[in-house]
């Protein structure tokens, strides 16, 4: 089943669904959070030894990896807590105020 | 073959439910809906039902694993009292929201303070703008035949909503009347099997329940949504009262005109009182005079025309209210009557009679003494006063 909400703003009473239950799921990934973030995480790529600790812990899943590499940070998604850096254990991640 | 049996509001109640046979029942006992659940609970443990039966450590655990329950996929019921649906307050709302089909007896306990356990109906007036069906029942034989149709009306896919059936704590629940029991075939017959709309163990078809509307602002549009849900039940409650009428010989509609047709005096009034008020109606009948009662089975969604039809030949109407709003003009069951009564043409004079708090007796006399004011006030066409009160001391 498709889902489609970029005209949500316009629907009216007898478009949504019964309840109001997205008739699909992982549908997070279209909801960006980034705008929640009051500090921002940095990746200090030459200090990383790619041991996959902080995408254990991001409760975001906006660590992106591919074949067991660490790429980078997803800032769609990220709100920005920190659990990163605090985890990291080669302090290859730092907080920075985000900018305005 | 029906049995004629004698139980209590309770037994029979939880006899409906051993019928009905729903996969998860999530209760927490308090007096006076106790023994619904105790007695389900020994049919649970005998295995003369398949449900999961979960004990939980209070009532907003309980209507929250209700909820989940149901979203999951299950026939869900619940039962509670007084305290315990005021506890579960919260998650009522997201019960019918989601859209959810739970089936919940609520026997009818005021609320505290200072506590009493006895009767009046400020339980369910606490909840009547949750979103939940409200049904009353006048007596155990339609406490258990109410069980049997809130199940279809519920998971109606027209409806898809909470029901929450009401009835006179000790009154009822606890009073041993006699009833005729349908035979288990014929309720599982008339249930059928649970069809849900939603399942969050489907991992075939994942959905979201319960998503956040934070930025894109659509709660206006789903409330609307919703109650035009509640509305719609009206017709579907109408229907399952006629169809297990064809297969009981009981048939039910939204409410239950008594001697209505010629009256000028009519008495609304929901629950067991409606019993005591058809009594007196028939006792001055012989000595001629025109009293009829109007007992109200579906109070949500509030079948407010056809109640104002019903009426519209009447001289003078009581509205008899079971509960307290404190600091409005009457109580819930007047306000809704005389808005209700507003626009037909002739205006008829409505009054409150406030009734039976905390489990005060209603006898007969006290019926009539509201027919003789009536019958003052058809005769001078002027209300004296409002908003009464029945069997105070004052």
């Amino acid at each position: 089943m498709s889902w489609d909400i970029k005209s949500i703003k316009k629907w009216k009473v007898a478009d949504h669904p019964v309840g109001s239950t997205i008739p699909v799921g992982g549908n997070a990934l279209e909801y960006k959070t980034g705008g929640w973030r009051s500090e921002q995480p940095h990746w200090l790529e030459d200090r990383c030894t790619h041991c996959m600790i902080c995408w254990i812990f991001c409760p975001d899943s906006s660590i992106q990896v591919k074949d067991g590499k660490m790429l980078g940070i997803d800032y769609d998604h990220c709100k920005g807590c920190g659990i990163c850096a605090t985890e990291c254990p080669k302090d290859a991640i730092h907080m920075e105020e985000e900018e305005k | 073959m029906p049995k004629t049996v004698a139980l209590t509001g309770n037994s029979a109640c939880a006899q409906a439910m051993r019928q009905i046979n729903p996969d998860v029942v999530a209760a927490y006992p308090i007096t006076p809906q106790t023994t619904i659940v105790e007695e389900f609970s020994t049919f649970v443990a005998k295995g003369l039902v398949d449900t999961e039966y979960v004990t939980v450590e209070s009532e907003h655990s309980a209507m929250s694993a209700c909820v989940g329950a149901s979203a999951a996929g299950s026939r869900v019921m619940t039962t509670t009292s007084s305290q315990g649906l005021a506890l579960m307050w919260e998650v009522l709302y997201i019960a019918s929201a989601l859209r959810l089909p739970i089936v919940m007896h609520n026997v009818n306990r005021t609320l505290s303070g200072p506590i009493n356990i006895h009767c009046d109906h400020q339980d369910s007036m606490g909840a009547r703008d949750s979103g939940w069906i409200q049904i009353f029942c006048e007596d155990a034989q339609e406490a258990y035949d109410t069980t049997i149709q809130a199940i279809r009306i519920a998971e109606d896919n027209r409806v898809r909503l909470p029901v929450m059936i009401c009835f006179d704590g000790f009154i009822i629940s606890h009073a041993i009347d006699r009833l005729d029991l349908l035979d288990d075939e014929v309720v599982k017959k008339f249930v059928g099997d649970f069809e849900p709309l939603i399942s969050l163990l489907d991992t075939e078809k994942p959905v979201t329940v319960g998503p956040f509307d934070g930025l894109y602002g659509y709660f206006f549009e789903f409330r609307r949504a919703q109650e035009l849900a509640t509305l719609g039940s009206l017709p579907v409650i109408a229907e399952v009262g006629k169809e297990f009428g064809e297969v009981s010989g009981r048939h039910y509609g939204l409410f239950e005109p008594y001697k209505l047709e010629d009256a000028e005096l009519a008495v609304v009034v929901m629950g067991s009182t409606a019993g005591t008020a058809k009594f007196v109606v028939d006792q001055l009948r012989e000595n001629g005079v025109a009293a009829g009662v109007l007992k109200i089975r579906s109070y949500r969604p509030f079948p407010a025309r056809e109640i104002a039809e019903a009426l519209s030949g009447v001289k003078a109407i009581a509205a008899m209210d079971r509960s307290l709003a404190p600091g409005a003009i009457g109580a819930p069951v007047f306000q809704e009557i005389r808005s209700a009564l507003y626009d037909n043409s002739a205006r008829v004079p409505v009054i409150d009679y406030i009734y039976g708090l905390g489990g005060r007796d209603v006898p007969p006399a006290h019926i009539e003494k509201v027919f003789s004011h009536l019958a003052q006030i058809a005769k001078s066409g002027k209300i004296d006063q409002v908003v009464n009160y029945l069997g105070l001391k004052e």
